[in-house]
């Protein structure tokens, strides 16, 4: 097989994911309608979602904000402007790190589970099961894991904004001497400043956890779907389901934030 | 009645199918045997339109299952049972809960009489006993009765079992073939069962196909392919076999 060939027949293979990744977000937002009946399920997932991550977000967070602190304020100490800091902390938090780090650990944490166990589902016949009882498995599988994750990342996302600014204020006043008063009143007013009940910063911010849980979960569950061959096959949905959910975070980080900053101000 | 008329199907690579036809009369029971790769669970399969054949025809009652749309074919599996190797249960719901989820998930009845069916065939199955248990704490034969009990709780009118007795013990085995036996005589449902064991084939089985290179190489009643001199026959059913 040639060169020309082989590229051909990956690049095919990756439009067949990714065609089948947009089928199942549609497919289960068309089946909204029968969250009622999944609503126990959904709330068991987002439950575990959250318990399962909170713990390893938080510690990320604290530090991630610290090391924020941390290197800008070396920068700001050399033009005595270290007062700035919070609100440089703040608006890094809630616009990028707070999300960006909820995701990439939900993609880890729950989404990696989330493949296991659909794809152990699909290589025992469980998915099968269900389509031979007339069971729709986006219904009764992939429904209920979409809403749990796209509710519970924009949650945590809250928390780890609020535990990163405080692993920001903690480096502040100890290492750069920025008292915790200024640093505080310094975050609140960067979020405050447009004046409106929720600040574009936290709510872009938001929106971008709400868009990170919905891929991640609607990934992690077509790479489930999609196993075959065995406990070799569910390693590699696995792999391929946090792989692809980190690689989404990325690029769909880049296009709200542009969406949002750049296309319409 | 189950039809399959020159059946092909290619899977990874592989020529599974090439020209199956066989035919499962109302009321009775079809045993298909053969070497394992030769097709028979790819056949189940085709029957109940998980797969669709890459040529031929596969029909249940006059009614072509490939050409189906998704609500004929809701139609089609709601009147279909089907016994996967392992049971395949939930493993998050209970045995009671994983034979009711047919019955819930399509809101055909009442919650009571849902609860008298489920234990109605958890009975016939023999186990009632364990209806509260999750599949991970029950043995493989206790997980296959399960799947027979939730393959049986809609009533349906075929049922389609792929391998029952696979792993089992002896006295299991017997159990799963009275009970293929006893829904075909007392509720007349259709079977196609394929298995490995003589010892099914020649209890459960009113006709017995064996498949070689994707399609039937033999097939006959029970006494005719016990007394046949084709190879596979006498492999498969001839005093060494099982």
């Amino acid at each position: 097989m040639n060169v020309f060939a082989k590229l051909g027949g990956f690049l095919l293979a990756r439009v067949d994911s990714a065609g089948y990744v947009v089928d199942l977000l549609v497919r289960a937002i068309g089946s909204l309608h029968r969250l009622p009946r999944r609503l126990r399920f959904t709330l068991d997932m987002a439950f575990n979602a959250g318990v399962r991550s909170l713990p390893v977000t938080m510690v990320v967070a604290a530090f991630a904000g610290a090391i924020l602190a941390m290197q800008t304020g070396i920068e700001l100490r050399r033009f005595g402007d270290t007062a700035v800091l919070g609100t440089i902390t703040a608006l890094s938090m809630c616009r990028e790190m707070g999300p960006f780090i909820t995701g990439v650990i939900l993609a880890a944490t729950v989404g990696s589970s989330m493949a296991a166990e659909l794809g152990t589902m699909q290589v025992s016949d469980e998915v099968s099961a269900l389509e031979v009882m007339s069971v729709d498995p986006v219904d009764y599988l992939v429904l209920p894991r979409v809403v749990a994750l796209a509710i519970m990342c924009p949650l945590l996302t809250v928390l780890s904004n609020l535990v990163g600014i405080y692993g920001g204020s903690v480096i502040a006043e100890h290492n750069l001497g920025v008292s915790p008063d200024l640093f505080w009143q310094s975050a609140r007013e960067a979020l405050t400043s447009s004046g409106t009940l929720l600040p574009k910063e936290v709510y872009v911010g938001l929106f971008k956890a709400f868009v990170f849980g919905t891929a991640i979960a609607t990934v992690s569950c077509a790479s489930g779907l999609r196993a075959s061959g065995g406990a070799l096959g569910v390693g590699l949905a696995v792999q391929a389901a946090v792989r692809n959910s980190v690689i989404l975070i990325i690029v769909l980080g880049f296009i709200v934030t542009w969406f949002f900053y750049f296309l319409t101000g | 009645m189950i039809e399959l008329r020159d059946v092909h199907k290619r899977l990874g690579g592989r020529q599974i199918l090439d020209g199956l036809t066989l035919t499962v009369p109302e009321g009775m029971n079809f045993v298909l045997m053969g070497p394992s790769g030769t097709g028979k669970s790819v056949t189940l399969r085709h029957v109940i339109g998980i797969l669709k054949p890459d040529q031929g025809s596969v029909r249940v009652d006059g009614q072509e299952v490939p050409a189906m749309d998704r609500a004929q074919l809701m139609a089609l599996r709601k009147r279909m049972g089907y016994l996967f190797q392992n049971g395949a249960l939930i493993n998050w719901l209970t045995v009671a809960e994983n034979v009711a989820l047919p019955l819930r998930e399509h809101g055909r009845l009442p919650r009571a009489e849902t609860d008298d069916r489920v234990h109605e065939v958890l009975r016939l199955v023999g186990m009632d006993h364990a209806a509260h248990q999750y599949p991970p704490s029950i043995s493989g034969g206790m997980r296959l009765r399960t799947g027979l009990a939730r393959a049986l709780v809609t009533k349906p009118e075929y049922v389609l079992y792929d391998e029952p007795n696979a792993g089992l013990d002896p006295i299991i085995s017997q159990q799963i073939h009275e009970l293929i036996v006893e829904v075909r005589d007392k509720v007349g449902v259709t079977g196609l069962v394929v298995t490995h064991s003589r010892a099914c084939a020649t209890f459960c089985g009113d006709r017995i196909g064996i498949l070689e290179q994707g399609r039937l190489a033999v097939e006959g009643t029970v006494a005719e392919l016990a007394h046949s001199d084709h190879p596979l026959a006498r492999a498969f059913l001839g005093g060494d076999a099982d």
